[in-house]
């Protein structure tokens, strides 16, 4: 697929220029007509816009067999385990993948690695997997990306999925990117927003793109399987139903020996409240001025009945508090029954991290900040002397 | 040792916005800068090359003709060589494709590289698939988030963080790295690197010239397409108090969330 | 922003790109930090020396950068001091100590004490003033005695910027009390030499991320070879120093009196009063306009110095005094001024600018208090026009 400008019918108006996302097209010094540059996707935004219909996309290119025969069936999520534990994005994953995989009639798949995790079975059959294909192997027991992506590959070669979903975890994405080399697909980076178009049996990808300032919808036309990693929290987890079973699938395969060797892990948040799966949380940004400020947000924190304590960059880049708090774009992804955003601008990349919070309250002294057009609650005051007003209204 | 980094030319993305009338982009004063994340690989091969003499650093870059910006931006805080990938060829590739092209460049390189280094995602796209995708083509180990690394002979010992913690890991070299902010504070060019880059010509390398399969690179080769972009839809429907005794509005507060149940 | 057209070289333009962003992100974060714990900059200074920022008045075949120019390294104290002047001092005291070396040292000293100030591994300090010789040089107590192919000094200096943080220190002692300033020599004298030692650091108004310590000779024994050209000529290396250091304080001064015009004028525009922003009212904006000729002025009588010392005249020690003088009253001046701009908030320290008022004050009194820069005017007036009676 390429643009082709037909120069003779360009005027050199520049409304092509004006609407290209990627900036790939310039007008000639000489006489104003357009050139495209390596920058172009082929998205066809300018050709919308040409008033003389000087633009044309070359779509020529044939499916490739693989999409066109069908031999692709069926709707895979991977079932993200630590130590034995499923992820709770996996229960989100395959509350919209039965959505998604009913739209299609197809089974629902999950994929289980690791070595001993049997017992994780029955969750995924209860939150709506049809199939479990479980692949139990030592070189799997600690996550590596290396013998986790040689596994997916095999068993996508082998069954063929058309759709395939993974948390955008530190692990989703760090061994997906590997599986879409060796399978040769697409994969679409967090994602938070999914749907299918029946007829073309496609996967209808969204994401926010350039730190979250503007969202992008993402295709895979002639490439099986579609895959994507979702961003945690963004889709509700299913409500289980007890009992319900399915298919359990035991795959044996040859793996290499991993390559890389985990020496020590360390859980960071042992002794703290995770903002990631927390019902409450209160988060200080760049008001709050110093580290020593934060005691404040785990006095509220605490007020509150045990939130946790989110952080914007601003605050974790200027060291007040470590990076495992911070919510947004390069931080977590977090949706909370209340998010108390304190000293909290609320620039976009942020706010993609918890817009999607069931309440949002902002105090913040500045009445333009941003934030405040996020929130079902704004309070416009200085901090230090709301929040410890609040604290005692909450223990009161 | 021979380090490669892989950089890139990303636009300042906290100016990026889309005009809410025209739906289109608005890049009007919005600079072109090295990926943040980036500059933290670029600063941990400097470090290494500083621990370990005789260490050269190459900085990898595919883009435009102008992303040979970023490129002097690494010569100027102590990259021994670059390499600039440019060819109309590679126009419209995807992190499948770019990890292709990447990795065949890389692989034509003299002495082979014992660790190859990119920023753990670009601030444009946030795939943060580029760096195991380089590393899959490269058939070499991949760890992701990785913020720090001692080297002995021949082991790398690397610290990385995950959700919720951080992990020790060991893998033999060669390998490749995503590295995190945590990692280091990058340092700036110094008066005689920026010197040195000043009167760098950069050729650009092309695709012909690292043997690249015109299947693989390129808008053709590239499984994904982006069909539209628009502004994430705004919030409304919110309540703003102000100009009140902050007791008063606490209090308000505490009610409406017993009122709405929440507490 | 407009500029005026100094006619800045290549290198020059980018000295002060490069120190502008340095200064603000490396810089500023933590200025009311070292300000508020009296910390030395060490890690900014080692960063600097990475960047070949130290070297900026040292020849290139010394290890610096220098070529003639001068006006690159001055820039660099005036983006430094824009952020802070607590910091630069830090970095301008490494240029005076080693100034005597660079004016009387011999080729082997240079070779040897520049190289490491030019790759900022080792930092300076100029060390004349003493507890009874402050600008009265003929007080001086501190002695140095021959003694085979050594010499032994003995004595106390007072104040020395850098003290206790620099490697190399360059000392002046009376080798012939009864010659009086002639009878003044200069010494390098290395840290950690026996019987050199240092005093408690000073608690000071401002500058306070500067360090400033006394320095103690007892019996030190320094190499003969450390002495600066021959006996009784250190009060005239100690003279030219001044009257090529000067400028610097100027530019701490023209950059310090810039940094509070920024501010100043950015908070009038967001601050409002009465329904608009303070900056619209005439009283206020007239005080702002003063403000920003001042400096300007300040800048253009400090680059037109600089620039006549380059061109190899002989006679500059007038417009040396005259560039730091006005400069460093039109920064008190400008500081004080901006801290009342801001009004309450200006006294807080919040607020930048009560640092920058704080500052600002050494800067009429150190390197020759104002009064004595007047007086080194006045005689030259005196000189020039007896001569032109004549």
């Amino acid at each position: 697929m390429a643009l082709n400008i037909d120069l003779d019918l360009c005027t050199g108006c520049g409304a092509c220029v004006a609407v290209c996302p990627f900036c790939a097209l310039t007008q000639r010094a000489a006489d104003g007509k357009v050139v495209v540059n390596e920058a172009c996707t082929a998205c066809g935004a300018c050709v919308d816009v040409c008033p003389v219909g000087a633009l044309s996309l070359e779509t020529a290119e044939p499916a490739t067999d693989a999409a066109a025969s069908g031999a692709y069936r069926g709707f895979w999520v991977f079932a993200e385990q630590r130590a034995g534990r499923l992820q709770e994005v996996v229960f989100e994953l395959l509350g919209k993948g039965r959505e998604l995989a009913d739209q299609l009639g197809v089974p629902l798949g999950a994929v289980l690695l690791g070595h001993e995790v049997q017992e994780c079975g029955a969750a995924l059959f209860e939150h709506g997997a049809d199939r479990v294909y479980v692949v139990d192997h030592p070189a799997l027991a600690t996550y590596t990306a290396e013998p986790y992506a040689e596994a997916m590959s095999a068993l996508i070669h082998k069954h063929k999925p058309e759709m395939v979903l993974a948390g955008a975890t530190s692990m989703g994405r760090g061994f997906f990117a590997r599986v879409a080399i060796q399978v040769h697909a697409g994969l679409t980076a967090d994602c938070t927003e999914l749907a299918v178009e029946p007829t073309q049996r496609q996967l209808w990808q969204t994401r926010p793109a350039f730190g979250g300032n503007i969202m992008a919808t993402i295709l895979c036309p002639d490439h099986r399987p579609q895959m994507a990693t979702v961003r945690p929290k963004v889709f509700p987890q299913p409500v289980p139903q007890a009992g319900r079973t399915g298919e359990w699938i035991e795959e044996v395969l040859e793996l290499k020996a991993p390559v890389v060797r985990v020496i020590e892990t360390v859980n960071a948040m042992a002794n703290e409240v995770n903002v990631a799966g927390a019902e409450f949380i209160v988060t200080g940004g760049r008001g709050l001025g110093n580290a020593e400020n934060f005691k404040l947000m785990a006095e509220l924190a605490e007020a509150l009945g045990g939130a946790a304590v989110g952080a914007s960059r601003a605050a974790v880049d200027a060291g007040w508090i470590s990076s495992f708090h911070q919510v947004g774009q390069t931080g977590k992804t977090v949706r909370p029954k209340i998010y108390i955003a304190c000293g909290v601008s609320g620039q976009i990349q942020h706010v993609v991290g918890m817009n999607s919070s069931d309440t949002i309250i902002a105090i913040n002294k500045d009445p333009e900040a941003p934030i405040f057009a996020m929130a079902d609650i704004g309070i416009v005051g200085d901090l230090f002397e709301v929040v410890p007003e609040l604290i005692k209204a909450l223990r009161q | 040792m021979h380090i490669v980094v892989c950089v890139k030319q990303v636009p300042n993305t906290t100016q990026v916005r889309i005009d809410p009338e025209t739906h289109t982009l608005v890049r009007d004063g919005v600079e072109s800068v090295m990926n943040p994340f980036d500059e933290n690989a670029l600063e941990m091969a400097l470090q290494l090359k500083e621990k370990h003499p005789g260490t050269q650093v190459t900085a990898l870059t595919m883009g435009p003709p102008q992303a040979e910006a970023v490129l002097k931006e690494a010569v100027g805080r102590g990259a021994d060589q670059v390499m600039l990938l440019c060819d109309q060829a590679f126009a419209g590739s995807d992190t499948w494709a770019t990890s292709y092209a990447l990795s065949r460049a890389i692989s034509q390189m003299a002495p082979p590289p014992d660790l190859v280094l990119f920023g753990k995602q670009a601030i444009d796209g946030d795939t943060a698939q580029v760096g195991p995708g380089v590393a899959d083509w490269l058939n070499l180990p991949c760890i992701t988030y990785a913020y720090g690394i001692e080297i002995d002979g021949g082991m790398a010992t690397v610290q990385r963080s995950f959700e919720d913690g951080y992990e020790t890991l060991e893998v033999a070299l060669p390998c490749a790295l995503t590295v995190v902010k945590e990692a280091n504070v990058p340092r700036m060019a110094s008066l005689r690197g920026k010197m040195a880059a000043r009167k760098l010509t950069i050729e650009p390398t092309t695709a012909a010239a690292i043997g690249a399969d015109p299947d693989k690179i390129g808008l053709a080769a590239s499984p994904t397409r982006v069909m539209k972009i628009f502004s994430p839809p705004p919030k409304t429907g919110g309540v703003m108090w102000q100009g009140e005794e902050p007791a008063a509005m606490a209090r308000k507060l505490v009610e409406a969330l017993r009122e709405r149940q929440l507490i | 922003m407009a500029e005026l057209n100094y006619g800045l070289s290549e290198l020059a333009q980018e000295i002060r790109s490069m120190m502008r962003e340095f200064a603000q992100t490396r810089v500023k974060p933590v200025r009311a930090e070292l300000d508020e714990n009296g910390q030395f900059p060490t890690e900014i200074l080692r960063e600097m020396g990475k960047m070949d920022l130290m070297g900026l008045y040292i020849p290139v075949e010394y290890g610096g950068t220098f070529e003639g120019d001068s006006l690159p390294n001055l820039i660099a104290v005036e983006e430094l001091s824009r952020v802070c002047i607590g910091v630069s001092v830090s970095y301008a005291a490494t240029g005076l100590g080693a100034d005597p070396i660079l004016i009387g040292g011999n080729d082997d000293q240079k070779k040897k004490y520049l190289p490491p100030l030019a790759s900022g591994e080792k930092l300076a300090a100029y060390a004349l003033t003493e507890p009874n010789a402050g600008s009265d040089v003929s007080g001086m107590r501190t002695t140095a005695v021959k003694k085979g192919d050594t010499y032994i000094l003995n004595g106390t200096k007072q104040w020395i910027t850098n003290g206790g943080e620099a490697d190399i220190y360059t000392v002046f002692a009376v080798t012939d009390k009864a010659r009086g300033a002639r009878g003044v020599s200069a010494f390098i004298v290395e840290k950690g030499t026996p019987g050199f030692s240092f005093g408690k650091k000073e608690n000071k108004l401002g500058i306070r991320a500067s360090a400033t310590r006394e320095l103690i000779f007892e019996d030190c024994a320094v190499p003969a070879e450390n002495l600066i050209g021959r006996e009784g000529t250190g009060f005239i290396w100690a003279m030219k120093t001044f009257d090529v250091s000067r400028p610097g304080i100027a530019a701490q001064a023209v950059g310090l009196a810039q940094g509070a015009l920024d501010e100043a004028v950015t908070y009038a525009k967001v601050r409002e009063q009465f329904g608009r922003p303070i900056i619209a009212n005439q009283g206020l904006s007239w005080m702002l306009a003063d403000m920003a000729t001042q400096v300007e002025a300040a800048r253009a009588l400090t680059y037109a110095v600089v620039r006549t010392i380059d061109s190899g005249a002989k006679d500059y020690s007038k417009f040396s005094a005259m560039c730091k003088v006005y400069a460093s009253d039109v920064a008190m001046q400008v500081t004080t001024d901006a801290v009342q701009v801001l009004g309450g908030y200006g006294y807080m320290k919040e607020y930048p600018v009560e640092k920058m008022m704080r500052d600002a004050k050494i800067l009429q009194i150190y390197e020759g208090t104002n009064q004595i820069q007047r007086d080194i005017i006045g005689l030259a007036l005196n000189k020039e026009y007896a001569a032109a009676a004549r």
